[in-house]
């Protein structure tokens, strides 16, 4: 009932100079430290060779969020003729190379969970943060502001405020989903993971390296969006070979 | 970015506010014989405009009854600090008006000039590195918005303050402000001038390629896996032609400080009490169109992921 209260007294101390101190354990803090090396992350590594564009990830990630712990996830004007929505993920489609050599790539792009998240010390209520304990970036819509920062932050649009809520909203890696153990094992990955037909997306911990995500990677070549910003994206895109090879030679 | 009329209203507002106590603050400082009851009613105006652009930033938010929570992360946030600061100015300035009403001479009432001139100092920083600190929105991650802000505010204070006393007959003032207002325009419209120069040359840091990755000379996006827009399309983007944009951007140039600066010339000339009230009514809406250019001229990034309907 009090928890505002609770929450004014505590906030700044718990979360800025590491908690008061305590005569037994420290409790286990949630919230990463800016800058801190966490010992797991998790990420998606999403596979440019086969990703074909159906749009089952966005379907899939809609359904289960806007009926899971971060939803709903508002559709306004959903039967007219500009519907508009929170999506958490979205699938994009690009032209590479001069015709006749073209390449059409599909790119699904969600929140990236950065290692350096730019949109989490921006925050002015602490309602985004980054966890501790695996690395995902979350918003706590009970504190969220509405205040549209943190996407002003984020160099990848990957922040989308929910018109009808008024919080903002992004990917949360399912959490709700890869940690439930009523779950069965092999269903504890992330929404459109499941989804996906053609295995284009791989999802694990990118600080172990001997996960799926760590030796896809390694082997053939992931990279990082935007590496410009220094914001270490954890989630990673592998090359597609083709357009590697397509590539023209020295401009004339 | 899309210009918001709340952040708009807010920081023109509240950046006039504090050039107008800034201005009587200085005069005060200087022993500019000045009538009480002027001050007073000058920096009660101050404080209801301080109030105003209060008012107007709660407009920006989705959630007004938690705004309180956006103190809490002063250690990390430059907005956090902004929203301490604020109304921790204005209680500064209240009790100024207080100070000033009861004609008290103590240690206090001589401090609290210097501290609004000091609280004007931080919350424009303040406001500004909201902005600045954003290093990938590479108009705004400068030190000449810092600048642009605080002497945009200063200029735009101190030629209401102008405009105030000369209609009261303030003439001692008045004089005393006239060169503190036109060199604070000059410095303004120097600052900005530079930042629009700036921005007309910069070269975006990321391209489509290093936003996907996909190493190949001629990308074009097909699809932005949408149809109808999301708010990634409504927050990031302006909506206005390149045209309105130059037309905006000359109308602020001339009514901020072209136009003003020749009405205080002709004001020093012929101590008429017009041109001061014009400059001031010019720049009244220029200060919104300054603004709105701002944030229309940042180019964010992940624009370039929403390139094409489809």
């Amino acid at each position: 009932m009090i928890q505002w209260l609770r929450d004014l007294l505590q906030s700044p101390l718990a979360e800025g100079s590491g908690g008061v101190a305590h005569d037994t354990a420290p409790p286990v803090r949630v919230r990463a430290r800016q800058g801190e090396t966490l010992a797991k992350q998790l990420a998606l590594v999403i596979d440019l060779n086969v990703c074909v564009g159906c749009q089952a990830c966005v379907t899939s990630c809609k359904q289960w969020n806007t009926s899971g712990s971060a939803g709903p996830l508002a559709d306004m004007n959903a039967y007219g003729a500009n519907p508009t929505g929170t999506f958490f993920n979205r699938v994009q489609t690009y032209e590479a190379g001069e015709f006749p050599g073209t390449d059409t790539i599909h790119f699904p792009k969600s929140c990236l969970h950065c290692e350096d998240p730019p949109c989490v010390p921006v925050c002015p209520t602490g309602a985004s943060y980054k966890r501790a304990e695996d690395g995902i970036v979350l918003v706590d819509y009970d504190k969220c502001i509405g205040c549209k920062y943190c996407a002003w932050a984020c160099p990848y649009g990957a922040r989308e405020l929910d018109e009808s809520r008024q919080v903002m909203t992004k990917c949360t890696l399912c959490v709700d989903r890869v940690y439930d153990p009523l779950l069965p094992e092999a269903d504890r990955q992330p929404a459109c993971v499941q989804a996906c037909p053609t295995n284009a997306r791989l999802f694990g911990d990118i600080k172990d390296p001997e996960s799926v995500v760590s030796k896809a990677i390694a082997e053939r070549g992931g990279y990082q969006l935007m590496p410009e910003w220094d914001t270490q994206p954890a989630n990673h895109y592998l090359p597609r070979r083709i357009t590697a090879q397509a590539k023209p030679a020295a401009p004339e | 970015m899309h210009p918001a009329f709340s952040i708009l209203f807010f920081t023109t507002l509240a950046g006039a506010a504090q050039g107008l106590l800034v201005a009587l603050a200085l005069a005060q400082l200087a022993g500019v014989a000045t009538d009480g009851n002027f001050v007073l009613r000058a920096v009660s105006l101050g404080v209801a405009l301080l109030l105003a652009g209060l008012a107007a930033s709660f407009l920006h938010l989705g959630h007004k009854m938690r705004a309180w929570r956006a103190v809490l992360m002063w250690r990390t946030s430059w907005m956090s600090r902004e929203v301490i600061v604020m109304p921790a100015y204005i209680g500064v300035a209240a009790l100024w008006w207080l100070v000033l009403y009861a004609g008290s001479d103590s240690a206090l009432a001589r401090a609290l000039p210097w501290a609004v001139v000091a609280g004007a100092l931080l919350l424009w920083y303040c406001t500004a590195m909201i902005y600045a600190c954003l290093r990938f929105i590479q108009e705004w991650a400068h030190w000449s918005t810092v600048a642009n802000f605080t002497l945009i505010g200063l200029t735009s204070g101190s030629a209401l303050a102008c405009a105030l006393a000369a209609s009261a007959g303030q003439s001692a003032l008045l004089e005393a402000l006239a060169p503190w207002t036109t060199l604070s325009t000059l410095l303004a419209a120097v600052s900005r001038w530079h930042s629009l120069r700036r921005n007309a040359a910069l070269r975006p840091v990321s391209t489509l390629q290093s936003a996907t990755g996909i190493q190949a000379r001629k990308l074009v996006q097909k699809s932005m896996g949408m149809s109808a827009g999301a708010f990634n399309t409504r927050e990031f983007f302006h909506g206005a032609s390149l045209l309105a944009l130059r037309n905006v951007r000359w109308a602020f140039v001339l009514g901020l400080f072209v136009l003003p600066l020749a009405l205080q010339l002709c004001a020093l000339t012929t101590t008429a009490i017009w041109p001061w009230t014009w400059a001031a009514l010019l720049q009244a809406p220029s200060l919104i169109a300054e603004r709105w250019v701002f944030f229309a001229q940042a180019k964010h990034p992940q624009n370039l992921y929403y390139q094409v309907v489809g």
